[in-house]
Formats: C-alpha cells, sequence, structure tokens
C-alpha cells in the first residue's frame, strides 16, 4: 500500500503521534515462571524488560512478550475481558485474572512475577490441566434437577429468591479460588471453593429440587468440612463472589437442613 | 528450532530415563479420578459431627480452661498454694472433679480432633497418614484412660 501524502513532510503526523505516545511509556520487567517438560525436568524464572503504557495490562504484556521477543511463551486466554476464565494465573503471588488486572496497580518498579495458578499440574509454562478443577465441578452436579413434569410456560421465581443465590451466579470457573486454597494445593481430592460456589448456586434455587443430594455428596469427608475458613478463596475471587460466605452457608444448610 | 530431531525426548537435569513412544512416561492419574483405589463416599455426618463439636466444645473449654487457670495460678496466693494437700482438698468435692474430667476429655478430644485434621491436610502419603493418626489416637486414649483413672480413684490418705 502507498502513503504519497506522509512522503516528503520529514516529521509525519502520525510519527509525531506515536512519538508522544511513547513518551509515557515505562520499561517493566515481567518475571515469568516457565516449564518446558520437553526441554527440562525444571521451571525457571525468566525476565523480559519490555516499554508498556503503565495503564494496561498484564495480559498486553504477555501479549508483547509472546508476539514480539518469545513465541514459545504459553498462556490461556480467550475473551481477554474478565468473563471467560481462562487467564487467571498468580501475579506478584496473588491470583488474579492478566486480562483484569493493571500494570500500574502491581509495582511496576519492581519485576512483576507471574506463575501458573498452584494445586493443578502444569503443563506448559503457565497453562496447567484443569481436568480434576473441572471433575470436582461435574461431581456436584451443577445442573437444574426437578422432579414431575415440565410446565408448558417458563419456571417463575420471585425477585427475592433469585437473590438469594445471586451471588454465586457470578462465578467464571477461572479456578483462581480453588488454586489459592491451601487444603487443595495438599490434597486434590478436595472438592475446592469454585465447586462448593456452583452447589450453592443451586442448592438455594427454589426451582431446583436436588439440593438434598448435592448437600449429601457435599457432606463427604472431602466436602465442605475440609474448609479452614482462611478467606483465599473470597481474597482471590476476581468476580468479588463472597466465597467463603457461600461455604459457610452450605455447611448450615447441611447442619439445619433448611435452605 | 533444534535439527537433530529423535524419538525419545531428553529430559534435561533429571535422573530419569529419557521417554520414548517404546518407554513412556507414566500416567498420572488426575486427583479427582475415580480409581479402584478410591474410597466410596462413606455416607455419614461423622465430618459434620466433627466440625460441630470442636464449635461447641470450643465455647465451654473457654469457660473451663480460664476457670482453672484462674484457680490454679491467680487466685490465692497464685502457683505457690498447689500442692496435694490442695488438689486432695478441690478433688473432695463432686463438682471439681466433674470440672477437671470435662477439661480433660473436651480438651483431648478436641486437641485430637484437631490434630486429625491437621494431618489430614499436611500429610501427603497415605502411609505417613496412617502412622501419624495411630500415634495420635494412641496418644489421646491413653491420656484419657489415665486422667480418668486418677480423678476416679484418686485417694487423699495415700502415703
Amino acid at each position: 500500500m502507498s502513503t504519497p501524502t506522509l512522503q516528503g513532510h520529514g516529521h509525519s503526523s502520525a510519527l509525531d503521534a506515536a512519538e508522544a505516545g511513547a513518551a509515557h511509556l515505562i520499561t517493566v520487567t515481567l518475571r515469568v515462571r516457565r516449564f518446558n517438560p520437553e526441554v527440562s525436568a525444571d521451571a525457571e524464572w525468566v525476565d523480559y524488560r519490555i516499554p508498556i503504557d503503565p495503564k494496561e495490562r498484564v495480559l498486553d504484556a504477555l501479549h508483547k512478550v509472546k508476539w514480539e521477543i518469545d513465541g514459545t511463551l504459553t498462556f490461556r486466554r480467550s475473551c481477554a475481558h474478565g468473563v471467560c476464565g481462562s487467564d487467571a494465573m498468580r501475579i506478584n503471588g496473588r491470583n488474579r485474572l492478566a486480562c483484569k488486572t493493571l500494570i500500574k496497580d502491581i509495582n511496576p518498579e519492581k519485576p512483576i512475577t507471574i506463575e501458573p495458578i498452584k494445586g493443578l499440574t502444569v503443563l506448559k509454562d503457565l497453562v496447567v490441566d484443569m481436568d480434576p478443577f473441572f471433575q470436582a465441578y461435574r461431581d456436584v452436579m451443577p445442573f437444574l434437577i426437578t422432579k414431575g413434569n415440565e410446565p408448558t410456560r417458563e419456571r417463575l421465581q420471585s425477585a427475592e429468591d433469585r437473590a438469594r443465590f445471586d451471588d454465586t451466579t457470578k462465578c467464571i470457573l477461572c479456578a483462581a479460588c480453588t488454586s489459592s486454597c491451601p487444603v487443595y494445593w495438599n490434597d486434590g481430592q478436595y472438592f475446592g471453593p469454585a465447586a462448593i460456589v456452583n452447589a450453592h448456586r443451586f442448592i438455594f434455587d427454589s426451582r431446583d429440587e436436588g439440593g438434598e443430594q448435592r448437600l449429601e455428596i457435599l457432606n463427604d469427608k472431602d466436602g465442605v468440612w475440609r474448609c479452614r475458613t482462611t478467606f483465599n478463596c473470597t481474597d482471590a475471587c476476581p468476580r468479588g463472589i463472597e466465597v467463603t460466605k457461600a461455604i459457610a452457608e452450605v455447611k448450615r444448610a447441611l447442619i439445619t437442613r433448611r435452605y | 528450532m533444534s535439527t537433530d530431531v529423535s524419538d525419545a525426548v531428553e529430559l534435561t537435569g533429571s535422573s530419569v530415563a529419557p521417554y520414548s513412544p517404546d518407554n513412556p512416561a507414566p500416567v498420572i492419574e488426575p486427583p479427582r479420578a475415580r480409581t479402584k483405589r478410591t474410597p466410596r463416599s462413606s455416607r455419614t455426618n461423622f465430618e459434620l459431627y466433627g466440625w460441630l463439636f470442636m464449635r461447641l466444645s470450643g465455647v465451654v473449654l473457654v469457660v473451663l480452661v480460664i476457670g482453672h487457670l484462674l484457680i490454679q495460678l491467680v487466685l490465692d496466693g497464685g502457683v505457690q498454694k498447689v500442692g496435694f494437700a490442695f488438689v486432695a482438698g478441690r478433688w473432695s468435692s463432686p463438682f471439681w472433679q466433674f470440672w477437671d474430667l470435662a477439661m480433660l476429655w473436651l480438651a483431648m478430644l478436641h486437641g485430637g480432633n484437631g490434630l486429625r485434621t491437621v494431618i489430614n491436610d499436611y500429610a501427603e502419603q497415605a502411609n505417613t497418614r496412617v502412622w501419624l493418626k495411630t500415634l495420635l489416637f494412641t496418644a489421646v486414649a491413653f491420656t484419657i484412660a489415665l486422667g480418668s483413672l486418677v480423678i476416679f480413684t484418686f485417694d487423699p490418705n495415700i502415703r
């Protein structure tokens, strides 16, 4: 494509804009925990120094590394706007979504450490095996269970009944909570906060009739009673779900059998 | 990209033999996979009652232990007064016998159950878990039995 109008001006307006834009770029160091089982059995920290706008997100920084410096860097992301839950990772020691974390909010003067989430097997770089996580999710039967004939119209529900489980409908299954739970780190048999949150979403739904079954599943020795209320899950949740509160409500429902 | 493409994947930095199609890496079972060794769901309320017991006994223990410490260490001249005669005097009353017995049982069961959950949380191998729990349950049973024996058969005239 030819750009005749921009030639012969010495300094084009487009270049001016680019230079003005470059003025507020800062140089940050991304310290990424990299692992490639085909190269080494050990993971290692690799530093990448990149110029970036502090108002950009960690995901943009990772993209810059992958697209411009090292194409072998592997991480999951899909929607890149905090909805799909693919890019949960441990940034500066805390579980966050890379697409919702701004560079300026995590002290860009120091190296920004980026690790895969803990408690799940690392497959490569920042990609972990999510199978155990989704197995626990499937085990609590996260779907509507009803008895009798299907109504010809929609299943109606009052606004109060809907509000009862509104908080736990926000879950995007990013695994930030489950992989921040110290009980889950040691023993993957524990259901983990995310599975309990999604059980809570149906247990407290007035339209659902499988609450008894779900409570029985979570009453098991690896169920809600393994929760030590450390609140790591509540701190980690990128959607602001009160995870520990939801777990406590399931515990109370198990004791009182009222839900 | 390197040019010497071979079938075997070299794992540098590990002493394990290189894996290849003929010598595949061992299959790692995902933690929640249902295998033959997975214990069946227990369908009991044991953990529920354990959790409730911890809360209730904790509240009772606060009263029992703080009362005990006050009597033994603070009131009436502090720890200096505690001797055979002091203990004999207190245990002549069924109230203090019951107090100490309740404190012994609740503290041992509360602490024992707490340690059981710690072992469940931190011991990584099934064998370690079994051995630590055996040790724990033996110690708890022995202490409760010995303490109860002393409280019930205490003889103030022993010489």
